[in-house]
């Protein structure tokens, strides 16, 4: 996801004099084609992410448009306040973009793991929030976000995901990416990748899910989970993020607030805990309480 | 062209101010009467803004990051012309527009929204980075509050100002001695102030910030300066300037005052 993010981007900063490119002393290679193509619209700001938001806020108010990358932690809770008044009560077209959200760093400990950033940018008016699944949807989100004219989180990965899809991919609108008439499953990002997995066993298990991606979270596809309310009775969250405020969340809240027959939802997502115990990503999603045996076990018996 | 009496034109503004905070219960009065006389002399004698280049690229750019202040700020857009009597007169009654701190609502002459304080200068620095990369000669002056200067951001801000050599920023800091609470060197230990920047690369001013000839002095050569190191004045003021039983009286940074003290301070306006 972030090799075709830095060539994306240098590929728009060719044709656009206007993108600037913003980084928190992180990924330096990777932005070596980026600076020969615009030397000077590329800032190390350093390890100051604060700074970096109020600085791409200024640019962003002179007509420029910055994309600001660093780690996800670092690109959104450091400087949530930044993010709240410089960008976001300003309005203002810069793309924020956190490499390693979620588990992604799951061995560099709590610190680095981003597990509350969807639950606390989606609560700031304006808003937008993407996450990408692939690195097909990463490229395609970054040359939509360009075409935008408010602020946008883009919440990557790492490295080294498979291409899941070929649908086609707009900004606000999710994706089937299986069908299936037993139960719908509902996710978000990289964790597609496990969903799809999940159905499989489920399948051979003789239930038949529907899967349904939103890469965007903010603004939520209200239609079609309207769809997903009036057709099915059981609707399964799975998110790499906390229960608090996530995909799950949304999904429950958008079900409230509207006149649908009874549904069984399931919410999948991170405890409400930091782990001092540390160890790969598929460990730490086991300790964080997404094991995906357990999330079939549960489907299972729901559905009989 | 007729000489401007700097002195007038900041006692004329302190009245607009005063007579506003008593009217509407507008606060932060001390801190908007320190810094009168530095925002007279910008907007009269330095910065290419006016009501007639508000959209143009090469206009300067002003952002008072103590954001608190901004009462002051209106009534020198106004006497500037760029905001109007009668788009300030529903000024402190519910629906306008014209917040307690600067708002993003797009008012005439307010480059960004400030209040949550450390937000201004890092703005400041991308707005001068974009004049360069477009090759616009024109300043970026950000005006700071001592106690601002207890936000990390500030020296972020800074440090990444020298490593750019953003040469067309300029930092004012209205060094006035207070935070909200208590004397700003108490709080956190703020001295030495101008070594302070000093070390973090800038080229460092002094003067005295509530004297027009003083902040005129040091602005000439602020503005003229061919190095390539950012710029900041640091203007020791007085909190309440302009008015005897305001001056230094923290009291004031919430305080408004009443039908007797209002006119008491527009009396001394007339004597003085």
């Amino acid at each position: 996801m972030r090799k075709i993010f830095a060539e994306r981007l240098t590929e728009l900063a060719k044709e656009n004099d206007d993108v600037v490119l913003l980084s928190g002393d992180i990924g330096n290679k990777m932005f070596d084609d980026f600076k020969e193509v615009a030397p000077n619209r590329f800032f190390n700001c350093g390890i100051a992410e604060a700074n970096m938001i109020g600085v791409s806020a200024g640019l962003a108010l002179n007509g420029f448009r910055p994309f600001v990358y660093t780690i996800a932690p670092f690109a959104t809770v450091r400087c949530l306040e930044q993010i709240r008044v410089d960008l976001c009560y300003h309005n203002l077209p810069v793309v924020i973009v956190g490499t390693g959200s979620g588990l992604s760093y799951a061995e560099l400990g709590p610190t680095h793991q981003m597990l509350e950033d969807i639950s606390l940018l989606r609560s700031f008016p304006n808003m937008t929030i993407v996450c990408p699944c692939d690195p097909r949807e990463t490229d395609l989100a970054i040359s939509q976000s360009f075409k935008r004219n408010s602020p946008m989180y883009i919440r990557l990965g790492k490295k080294g995901e498979p291409v899941l899809h070929n649908h086609d991919f707009e900004i606000g609108k999710s994706n089937t990416i299986r069908d299936g008439d037993d139960v719908c499953i509902i996710t978000t990002g990289s964790m597609l990748k496990n969903v799809l997995g999940i159905a499989d066993t489920l399948g051979e298990k003789g239930i038949k899910a529907h899967v349904e991606h939103f890469h965007t979270v903010k603004p939520i596809d209200k239609n079609s989970l309207n769809k997903i309310f009036n057709k099915f009775k059981i609707i399964v969250t799975i998110e790499e993020h906390s229960l608090i405020g996530g995909l799950g969340s949304i999904v429950t809240e958008t079900y409230v607030d509207g006149d649908f027959e009874k549904v069984k939802i399931l919410r999948f997502g991170t405890d409400d805990k930091y782990l001092s115990k540390t160890g790969s990503k598929e460990y730490m999603i086991k300790e964080y309480g997404l094991d995906y045996n357990d999330i079939v076990k549960q489907v299972v018996s729901v559905c009989k | 062209m007729k000489a401007i009496n700097f002195d007038d034109l900041a006692k004329s503004i302190r009245k607009d101010v005063i007579t506003v905070s008593h009217l509407h219960k507008v606060p932060h009065l001390g801190s908007c009467l320190s810094i009168v006389d530095i925002l007279t002399v910008l907007y009269f004698k330095y910065l290419n803004i006016s009501s007639d280049n508000l959209n143009s690229e090469d206009r300067d750019r002003f952002i008072l990051s103590k954001g608190h202040a901004v009462p002051a700020l209106y009534q020198v857009l106004k006497a500037k012309s760029i905001l109007t009597s009668d788009e300030l007169k529903d000024y402190g009654s519910d629906g306008s527009y014209f917040a307690e701190h600067p708002p993003a609502s797009g008012i005439a002459g307010i480059e960004a929204a400030t209040g949550s304080l450390g937000h201004g200068l890092p703005i400041g620095l991308g707005m001068s980075l974009s004049l360069r990369i477009k090759d616009i000669d024109a300043k970026t002056v950000v005006l700071l509050g001592d106690g601002e200067c207890n936000e990390g951001s500030v020296w972020e801000a800074a440090m990444m100002a020298s490593s750019n050599k953003s040469k067309n920023l300029i930092a004012i800091v209205d060094f006035n001695k207070w935070q909200a609470t208590d004397r700003s060197k108490n709080v956190l230990y703020l001295d030495p102030l101008a070594h302070k920047w000093e070390s973090f690369g800038w080229e460092v001013y002094e003067c005295n910030g509530n004297d027009a000839k003083s902040l005129i002095q040091e602005f000439d050569k602020i503005f003229s300066s061919d190095t390539e190191k950012p710029k900041v004045l640091i203007a020791h003021t007085i909190k309440g300037k302009g008015i005897s039983f305001m001056e230094d009286d923290n009291n004031w940074h919430y305080r408004t005052p009443n039908d007797e003290e209002y006119k008491n301070a527009m009396l001394e306006m007339e004597e003085n």
